[in-house]
């Protein structure tokens, strides 16, 4: 792991004077910033009875879905195609260290993102000058949460990005995967999951249900399963991508 | 592993191939291969395109894996002991790749802490060998905007950066113009003695000048190996006189045969306005008889002679026999592999 932060540090340096980063940067706090303002004025037409951090997680699947493949689609399979990661490999790093120093670097600017719309709270409370809106519990729960997802997604991507050489493609096959991963919560209650056989997979589409994790971490419980769920997710996923990288490299 | 284990053996080698095997689903990209490249020595690659050469290079490495076979740099094998491996070579693939929005001396500081070189000893070794490859006043330049030249004088700089015992350049020269060539060569000439270095390239003339010894491989298999002289002889076979004479082709055949019995008129042009020809006449001895055929003909009335000189065959003539040759007799290689 000698060379983890040697790579880390020149990934996240490549990714900062990259200018799309900066344009998948204004787009996210664009269409963040846009959920919400629409969240204030529906709090300042109509009282609710949740906090508005509460809402404002929820919506949580947007700029994953978009945000997770703009940020790494480009790691692995651009070196690839441009022949970088052969010199790359060829010196004395190995693949788990290639792949950990560009998966931290889009998790840093993940959690980056993410933290920035911190902002809005701060700007909120300051402006509204009212503590009721900045209801601690529900927003740190929040944060936890994208956190700790944020492990698993950005892993995701890393393997889709591990799968091709076109960005594009990877791209889109993050996305797919995101979406898939999200859909679960949808399907848990789908009549098939009523089959006897199909248990086993009824428990772990159960298991899967992001959506309620969410919940969960903004009342305030941090379920240790929840987060065996992330991380053993990511630390699979992070397996495939090595795997993958190097089955590709032995037939190239 | 104890450090008397990682410790790269300095007497052995500098590379030693044997029976070297890789094959991709039933087509056996490099077969049965088998050189050593001793220390300090400059070894030519050469062959015709997808003849497995850069996969050669690439098992070198450590970057592929070999089917079998076994392959030791400085007497470290690859097979079991890639990382060590990796730390005593510096290499250039084909094509030259390199990141095209970073700074080149940004790009040569990353690729040096790659290679665990101090902070401090790096900045001073950055220095060097931008002076060596003349890279002084592109060190702030994005490499995406430099021309191919300065892109190939960058990729060597890696290379050379952690003074490796090995330089493995995949083609270093391809698609330069003459000047840069020049360059790369003289460069390549100073590493000399210090290194070893193994180039594979298809411009024949350059392999010449630099290499100590030339490996010729056809199909995955290496068809001959020698200095380029020993591969004139070896491949070509005969040397080749050009005379310019003025005389009766008829009788310049027994004359000659009279003093060599091995010389035979190979080609013949006609005569110019002033009587003379030009003449190829081919030999199987292989010391210099110019002397000798100039005292013969010069002493003879029936023979007016302007101009002999010896005709070197160049390294692409034997190139061609010698890959053609292979075709026919792959199984049989001439010259034994060492």
């Amino acid at each position: 792991m000698r060379h983890f932060f040697t790579i880390l540090s020149h990934e996240i340096r490549m990714l900062l004077v990259n200018p799309g980063t900066y344009i998948a940067a204004v787009f996210f706090l664009g269409v963040m910033g846009s959920i919400f303002i629409d969240l204030l004025n529906l709090y300042s037409a109509v009282p609710q009875e949740t906090s508005p951090a509460t809402v404002f997680f929820r919506l949580f699947w947007v700029p994953v879905l978009f945000m997770v493949p703009l940020l790494t689609m480009k790691s692995i399979s651009e070196e690839r195609r441009h022949g970088t990661l052969e010199t790359l490999l060829t010196s004395p790093v190995s693949t788990t260290e290639v792949v950990l120093g560009k998966y931290g670097a889009a998790y840093f600017l993940y959690i980056l993102l993410w933290g920035s719309t911190a902002v809005f709270f701060y700007i909120l409370q300051k402006f509204a000058g009212d503590s009721r809106f900045l209801d601690a519990g529900p927003l740190i729960g929040g944060y936890l949460f994208i956190a700790v997802s944020g492990l698993f997604f950005v892993a995701i991507g890393i393997l889709a990005s591990s799968l091709s050489r076109n960005q594009a493609v990877s791209g889109f096959l993050c996305f797919t995967l995101l979406a898939l991963i999200l859909g679960l919560n949808f399907v848990s209650n789908a009549d098939i999951f009523s089959n006897e056989t199909l248990s086993p997979f009824k428990s772990i589409v159960q298991r899967a249900q992001i959506f309620q994790h969410l919940d969960d971490f903004s009342r305030g419980i941090i379920d240790t399963r929840q987060l065996l769920f992330y991380v053993s997710g990511a630390t699979l996923t992070l397996i495939l991508s090595i795997l993958g990288l190097e089955a590709k490299i032995l037939h190239s | 592993m104890s450090a008397d284990a990682t410790q790269p053996d300095s007497l052995s080698p500098a590379i030693e191939v044997q029976n070297l095997v890789k094959s991709y689903a039933g087509f056996l990209a490099v077969n049965n291969v088998s050189f050593t490249v001793r220390r300090g020595e400059i070894l030519g690659f050469l062959g015709p395109n997808g003849a497995g050469k850069s996969t050669t290079m690439r098992i070198l490495t450590g970057y592929l894996p070999a089917t079998s076979g076994v392959a030791r740099v400085c007497g470290v094998p690859v097979a079991t002991r890639p990382e060590e491996v990796k730390r005593l070579i510096g290499y250039m693939p084909e094509n030259n790749p390199l990141p095209e929005d970073m700074r080149v001396s940004e790009y040569l500081y990353y690729r040096g802490r790659l290679k665990e070189l101090g902070r401090r000893k790096l900045s001073s070794r950055i220095n060097e060998v931008m002076e060596l490859c003349d890279l002084g006043r592109e060190r702030h330049r994005i490499i995406g905007k430099l021309s191919k030249g300065f892109r190939q004088r960058v990729g060597i700089a890696e290379a050379i950066l952690a003074e490796p015992p090995v330089i493995i350049m995949d083609e270093p020269t391809i698609g330069l113009d003459p000047h840069q060539i020049q360059l790369v060569r003289d460069l390549i000439d100073s590493l000399r003695g210090n290194m070893s270095v193994i180039i594979s390239s298809h411009i024949l003339p350059e392999i010449e000048v630099t290499c100590d010894r030339v490996l010729i491989i056809n199909q995955g298999r290496i068809v001959t190996m020698g200095t380029p002289a020993e591969l004139r002889r070896d491949i070509i076979g005969h040397s080749v006189y050009k005379l310019e004479i003025a005389c009766d082709v008829e009788q310049l055949g027994p004359a000659l045969a009279v003093f060599e019995p091995s010389i035979k008129i190979s080609e013949t042009s006609a005569p110019d306005a002033d009587g003379f020809r030009i003449i190829y006449i081919t030999t199987d001895r292989d010391e210099p008889i110019g002397e000798s055929l100039l005292q013969l003909l010069r002493s003879d009335d029936r023979f007016r002679l302007r101009g002999l000189s010896r005709e070197n065959p160049t390294l692409e003539d034997v190139f061609l026999v010698a890959t053609r040759r292979s075709r026919d007799i792959i199984d049989a290689p001439k010259k034994p592999r060492r």
